[in-house]
């Protein structure tokens, strides 16, 4: 009884991450991004809450030794000030998509498999949600509040959940359609215990590729909002930096080491984040796994099976 | 008017052992609907009765649609959502199924009563190892085992049914067909149940593969002294293990006795057409007769006999009353007006 046994757990995981180019290639770029926000104080040239006595000349002077990536329309190097923005964006990303995720999946699992009045009802607030136009609401509710980090993370969290509770119901109510959960429910298992060992198994690696798209999404909302000077004007964010450098005439200056650098920055997380989403999409749907299958030329094996053209092969 | 079929009577259960045995499930006089907003409720079963013995093999036979998985859905209480038990009992041990609270019922469920369903692929989960899934209904029961005789406890129910305790971290799709079955049977056994219901459990399989699943479900049986109703369209699997036989025909039972009579001796028109439409190998050269039409619709019934409008004997008081379940033998019962003189 040779056989194969599947490699699980964490080093089953890398091996199928390797695999995927895409997704270790999105996984570094985010990496870098986190490695950048955690490091700022040992990478950052400058100290951006240091004051700087200025000059005319030091106002979106252009990259030079001294400042790598020039300075901003008070004199502040630019590359300090993106290392230090990174840490905003990041946290605004990561903990605004924890809620959507957890208020999403909670209200699509819900939805899914308790059915009838419960899921018309959540349903229709999720269709609500979604009709609202994000944007302007976030607006008001930015506004309404105190423009604080706490607030902006807490409002793009609770306006982002709808797509994720639309994906979550619609795989809740094919996977508790599936056989397994009537014999769960044969077994004896209660209704809970059938969500938390059959339902979340099959709906965890959706949510978790989403978590990562909706960190993605939450930052551009974060940016969006900075960048239409909703943020708290003393922390420093990319959409903050991009807000300055467009209110503040970088464009007429000329000054594009003032704007290049937060839309990089932005696109770079927003990118890696989308990359590594797809590639842990991949790899969490055992369903998908296809290493047991050979592929290709490899499948053929035998030593004496390839014929080249024009060969002639004497059969005995 | 009755075709003779002959079969060896065989010695692996002495029918008359079998009659003495304690009776641990009572069927009787189950009705299930399906409702439904727009239309008439669909009678799925109706006034349905049968008992089954400790260490009984029971085959329920019957057409697509005939109320089979419905009824055997039925004694686990787990219908689909628009299912109704309108009438009767479900006695378990002389305790009515029907009356227990969820609650008591999930005890019941797999501990005492465990199912095999049909298409072992679906009714694993794709994402969870099979060691896994048949720990899974040890570890609803019984909470406190400790983690070393689970271990022991599926290897050993793997071995059972023939499977090296080395694949259990296998997932589903690394198994065949077969394996998968022979896996559903092992976890439909992990609770050492006194009834395992198999509805339909060779669908989808090859004849070879087919014929191990019956044999291991056949030793198994009596290795543990299970009693085991097998849902089943074979008439031979039904010949060969056995011991009673329902025939079941648009949700109520056409004909209900030990396994030799109703080969040897059917009563019911439907019965003796059913096994015309199987081959004998004792009679080769016999053509095999379909029976004409389809099985009823279950919201539009005929008003009297429901095999009537496909019955070759059909006459008046088939369309106007429904006939009552005619006792034959001490074991032997056929619901049909022909009957009613005898």
């Amino acid at each position: 009884m040779q056989s194969q046994i599947t490699v699980s757990g964490f080093g089953g995981f890398w091996a199928n991450l390797k695999q995927n180019s895409m997704g270790v290639f999105g996984l570094i770029m985010v990496l870098m991004a986190i490695g950048m926000a955690l490091l700022a104080p040992w990478l950052a040239p400058y100290d951006p809450n240091a004051p700087v006595k200025v000059t005319i000349d030091d106002i979106y002077a252009p990259p030079s030794p001294e400042h790598w990536l020039g300075t901003d329309d008070a004199a502040k190097d630019v590359l300090s000030n993106f290392i230090y923005g990174s840490r905003v964006s990041l946290t605004v990303g990561f903990f605004a998509s924890f809620i959507s995720i957890f208020i999403g999946g909670a209200i699509g699992i819900m939805a899914g498999f308790l059915g009838g009045r419960v899921e018309n009802g959540l349903m229709r607030l999720t269709d609500i949600m979604l009709v609202i136009p994000d944007l302007p609401l976030a607006v008001v509710l930015v506004a309404l509040t105190k423009p604080s980090l706490l607030n902006i993370i807490f409002v793009i969290g609770i306006l982002g959940w709808t797509g994720t509770a639309r994906l979550v119901r619609s795989q809740t109510l094919s996977v508790k359609e599936r056989k397994f959960v009537l014999r769960a429910k044969a077994i004896g298992a209660g209704q809970f215990y059938i969500i938390r060992r059959h339902l979340l198994p099959l709906v965890l690696p959706l949510m978790v590729a989403n978590t990562v798209l909706v960190i993605s999404l939450a930052i551009l909302n974060e940016s969006t909002l900075s960048f239409l000077g909703l943020s708290d004007p003393t922390t420093l964010s990319w959409g903050q930096m991009l807000n300055f450098a467009f209110t503040r005439g970088a464009m007429s200056a000329g000054a594009w080491w003032a704007l290049v650098p937060p839309g990089f920055g932005i696109v770079w997380v927003v990118l890696g984040c989308t990359l590594f989403g797809h590639g842990l999409e991949q790899i969490l749907n055992p369903r998908l796994e296809t290493h047991h299958l050979a592929v290709g030329e490899e499948m053929v094996a035998r030593e004496d099976s390839r014929m080249t053209p024009g060969e002639i092969v004497e059969l005995t | 008017m009755t075709e003779m079929k002959s079969i060896e009577s065989r010695n692996l259960h002495p029918a008359m052992n079998l009659r003495s045995a304690p009776v641990i499930l009572d069927v009787q006089h189950v009705s299930v609907d399906f409702v439904s907003e727009r239309q008439t409720p669909a009678h799925a079963v109706m006034d349905l009765s049968f008992m089954l013995r400790e260490g009984e093999m029971l085959g329920l036979v019957g057409e697509s649609g005939c109320g089979k998985t419905t009824l055997m859905l039925s004694i686990l209480r787990l219908l689909p959502a628009a299912g109704r038990i309108v009438s009767g009992k479900i006695d378990f041990f002389e305790r009515d199924l029907l009356d227990l609270t969820e609650a008591g019922m999930n005890d019941i469920r797999w501990k005492n009563i465990s199912i095999i369903f049909q298409g072992a692929m679906n009714a694993l989960n794709p994402v969870r190892t099979i060691g896994d899934q048949i720990k899974e209904a040890i570890v609803v029961h019984f909470p406190r085992t400790s983690k070393q005789s689970l271990a022991e406890r599926i290897d050993e129910l793997l071995e059972m049914v023939g499977i090296g305790a080395n694949r259990k971290d296998q997932y589903p799709h690394q198994y065949s067909g077969g394996m998968r079955q022979r896996a559903m049977i092992a976890m439909a056994l992990a609770c050492n149940p006194q009834i395992v219901i198999a509805d339909e459990p060779t669908t989808a399989l090859d004849v070879m593969v087919q014929a191990q699943i019956l044999e291991l479900l056949d030793n198994l049986r009596h290795k543990l002294g299970l009693s085991v109703i097998l849902v089943t369209h074979d008439l031979g699997v039904v010949a060969e293990i056995c011991d009673t036989v329902l025939v079941m025909y648009g949700g109520v039972s056409a004909e209900y006795a030990d396994v030799d009579s109703i080969y040897n001796d059917p009563r019911h028109p439907y019965t003796q057409q059913l096994l015309k439409a199987f081959p004998d190998l004792s009679r080769p050269k016999d053509r095999l007769i379909a029976i004409p039409g389809y099985p009823p619709q279950l919201n539009a019934l005929p008003p009297g006999c429901r095999f009537a409008p496909r019955c070759p004997q059909v006459f008046e008081r088939c369309n106007i009353e429904q006939p009552a379940l005619y006792q034959l033998g001490p074991f032997h019962q056929a619901g049909c007006h022909l009957l009613s003189a005898s």
